[in-house]
């Protein structure tokens, strides 16, 4: 068992046939994930890494049947690129697209209410893998291993350390999703509690999170009331001075609020087991799941 | 991206909010025709930095008659202006904003911003003008008030009456400050802002409203399509590295120690930053090198790294994924050459094709360590530093 994806989803590629496109959906499909096509609009009948090109999403989901996506447009185009997707009855949208403006993600997120039961994976993220069945995503596949062990991240290269470690202790993981390190965002880290909480395939979580926003206490406040699995939670930026933005657009302390000490105390106040050094979370889940 | 105080209120008054008559000067002669111009005896001078806290620090003067003023304008230009928030440092003022002086009955506190829980639009008030909005929320959290817009409906009027009523204005007043929060608005959206903040909002002797001080944030992501604001930026207020990071595609913030970093990706390089402290060492610098760590790219961090002359070694962290260790080493490698690095070098590489990437470091016969763990690289570099 896993998440939202598995060796069963039907993904397409929209910006299949730009140069990350192509890279990353060749990856994909060297991993075995499920692709079933792409779409650049103009393109449209055109085959390419020996998928079909449509024009459009909702031709690509007529056609395959696709529930999945992964977008990889420029910024300046993503958010018509999401919206496109939910209107063509894709239910889980991965964006991986850095730098959109937060005018058209506020817009992006009130328009997708209207769509129910789809996730919205991002942007500014890594994508999300189910280990041995569907990668979607820019992250490298081969540090990955089918497992027991639940994975949200804010960060790109953090996940891949805390699956990195999972995968030394021999714990694997059911799935990994990268949240992505934007303001405003798809699924939170409440939203990836729930479903991780629900995965019989899942005994243990992972939640690195980092400065900036109120995520993390949200999580806490979940974690408390609803979380029965151990977490293991680590937070970036202890040594983060307040009002610079390090390198992600939402990873700022704005008026002393989003400190990773306030974070920490939240998650540990809610009995997460926290670690101060990102080497050690694969260790104290082991010990977490003894 | 932030504005300066007189470009946030030529924006502001384009948008149709009140603001005092001025304009800003670069020079002391300038400041003189500005004075000039707006007539009378009596002005304002006020130094245009990026950092809030001028008042207190002396960037603000009121001046009577044209030598006073050419003392003031004088005394502010070339100087570096230090308040509590731009660090020892302080910012250069290169520029003036001379006004004519408002009589204030009454100061408010209004800010326009992106609530990022509810994903929305969100204005806050407050009677307690003139103070942080940190202050006010910590001494007065019940003088704040707070509207919410919607996101298709936009602000409503409604809204803004509640708030004005709440504040204890008056029938006209209460319809000016709407009309002014509804500019605003517009303002923040069609111009991409992330944060307007006036404080203080002034009510006048005869009632009327002007943002007196007011302070800009441009979303950064939307700078492609708000070229007229990115023409506006200034970069003299930031730290020249930070600057000159940005023009290589790299993510750069200097910091106060003396270990120097470079690291794949925003959450690891705030991690290995955290990783340094923990193992009793001092981070000089937070450092994103990207995805596609390239020689060419790692050479200019390098640079840039070994341009904060308190750096004493590098911890260079990178978890290879897509790109092979190897090829990441031979970068590494090139890079130590080319810049000719004499500090130690910690070199922690994890991911794809690892052994070879380490034996490379190994066998490059330059100064560089070939850490085995996180961990043990923090070990390393912090024990270089002691040395």
């Amino acid at each position: 068992m896993s998440i939202l994806v598995n060796k069963n989803t039907k993904v397409i590629c929209q910006g299949f046939t730009g140069k990350q496109g192509t890279f990353h959906s060749e990856q994909a499909i060297a991993y075995g994930t499920k692709m079933v096509g792409g779409v650049t609009p103009g393109k449209g009948g055109q085959t390419h890494l020996g998928l079909p090109v449509f024009n459009t999403v909702r031709d690509a989901v007529h056609v395959t049947g696709a529930s999945a996506t992964v977008i990889y447009v420029p910024a300046p185009f993503a958010a018509d690129s999401i919206l496109e997707a939910a209107a063509a009855g894709i239910k889980v949208i991965v964006c991986i697209t850095e730098g959109i403006p937060v005018r058209d993600m506020r817009k992006v997120k009130a328009a997708l209410h209207q769509y129910s039961g789809v996730a919205l994976i991002g942007p500014n993220c890594p994508g999300i893998i189910t280990p041995g069945e569907c990668k979607i995503g820019i992250m490298p596949g081969a540090i990955h291993r089918p497992g027991a062990i639940g994975i949200i991240s804010r960060s790109g290269t953090l996940t891949y350390e805390a699956v990195y470690q999972t995968t030394q202790e021999e714990l694997g993981q059911s799935t990994c999703i990268g949240i992505g390190g934007d303001p405003i965002q798809g699924l939170n880290f409440v939203d990836c509690l729930r479903l991780f909480e629900a995965d019989p395939a899942t005994r243990g979580i992972v939640m690195v999170g980092e400065i900036g926003g109120q995520a993390e206490e949200d999580a806490a406040a979940y974690i408390r009331n609803h979380v029965t699995k151990p977490v293991v939670a680590y937070i970036a930026g202890v040594t983060a001075p307040q009002g610079k933005r390090m390198g992600h657009a939402g990873a700022v302390i704005s008026a002393g609020r989003g400190t990773a000490g306030e974070k920490y105390r939240a998650l540990e106040a809610a009995g997460a087991h926290t670690v101060r050094s990102p080497a050690d979370i694969g260790a104290r889940m082991r010990e977490a799941l003894e | 991206m932030n504005l300066h105080e007189y470009q946030a209120k030529a924006l502001l008054a384009e948008y149709g909010v009140p603001v005092p008559a001025g304009k800003p000067a670069f020079s002391v002669n300038e400041a003189l025709e500005v004075a000039d111009e707006l007539g009378g005896d009596n002005w304002v001078v006020k130094a245009q930095i990026h950092g809030g806290g001028r008042g207190k620090a002396g960037g603000v003067k009121k001046v009577i008659g044209r030598d006073a003023l050419e003392k003031a304008a004088g005394g502010l230009l070339g100087t570096r202006l230090v308040t509590h928030q731009t660090g020892p440092a302080g910012q250069p003022v290169h520029r003036l904003l001379v006004e004519h002086p408002s009589v204030v009955m009454r100061e408010l506190y209004l800010a326009c911003l992106v609530d990022r829980v509810l994903e929305r639009i969100v204005f806050i008030a407050s009677s307690a003008g003139g103070m942080d909005i940190e202050e006010i929320a910590a001494k007065h959290p019940e003088k704040i008030m707070k509207a919410v817009a919607d996101p298709v409906a936009g602000l409503q009027a409604y809204q803004c009456r509640e708030i004005g009523f709440a504040l204890g204005l008056k029938d006209k007043q209460v319809t000016a400050l709407a009309r002014l929060m509804l500019s605003i608005h517009h303002l923040f959206c069609s111009r991409d802002l992330s944060l307007v903040e006036i404080n203080p909002l002034a009510i006048g002797a005869d009632g009327e409203l002007t943002a007196l001080d007011a302070k800009i944030q441009v979303d950064d992501n939307a700078l492609y399509r708000q070229k007229a604001l990115e023409e506006w930026c200034d970069p003299s207020q930031d730290d020249p590295k930070e600057h000159m990071a940005r023009e290589f595609g790299l993510s750069y913030i200097a910091l106060d120690g003396n270990i120097g970093c470079m690291v794949n990706g925003a959450g690891l390089a705030m991690a290995t930053m955290d990783l340094i402290k923990l193992h009793g060492g001092m981070p000089a610098n937070f450092l994103d090198v990207g995805g596609g760590t390239t020689a060419d790219k790692v050479a200019e961090a390098f640079k840039l790294i070994l341009s904060d002359k308190n750096v004493k070694a590098i911890l260079v962290n990178i978890f290879g994924g897509i790109v092979r260790c190897d090829l990441i080493a031979e970068g590494i490698i090139k890079a130590v050459q080319e810049v000719g690095i004499e500090i130690p070098v910690v070199v922690r590489l994890e991911g794809t094709n690892v052994d070879k990437g380490r034996a490379l470091l190994k066998s490059s016969g330059l100064k560089i360590t070939a850490a085995d763990s996180l961990t043990n690289a923090a070990k390393l570099v912090v024990a270089a530093v002691r040395k």
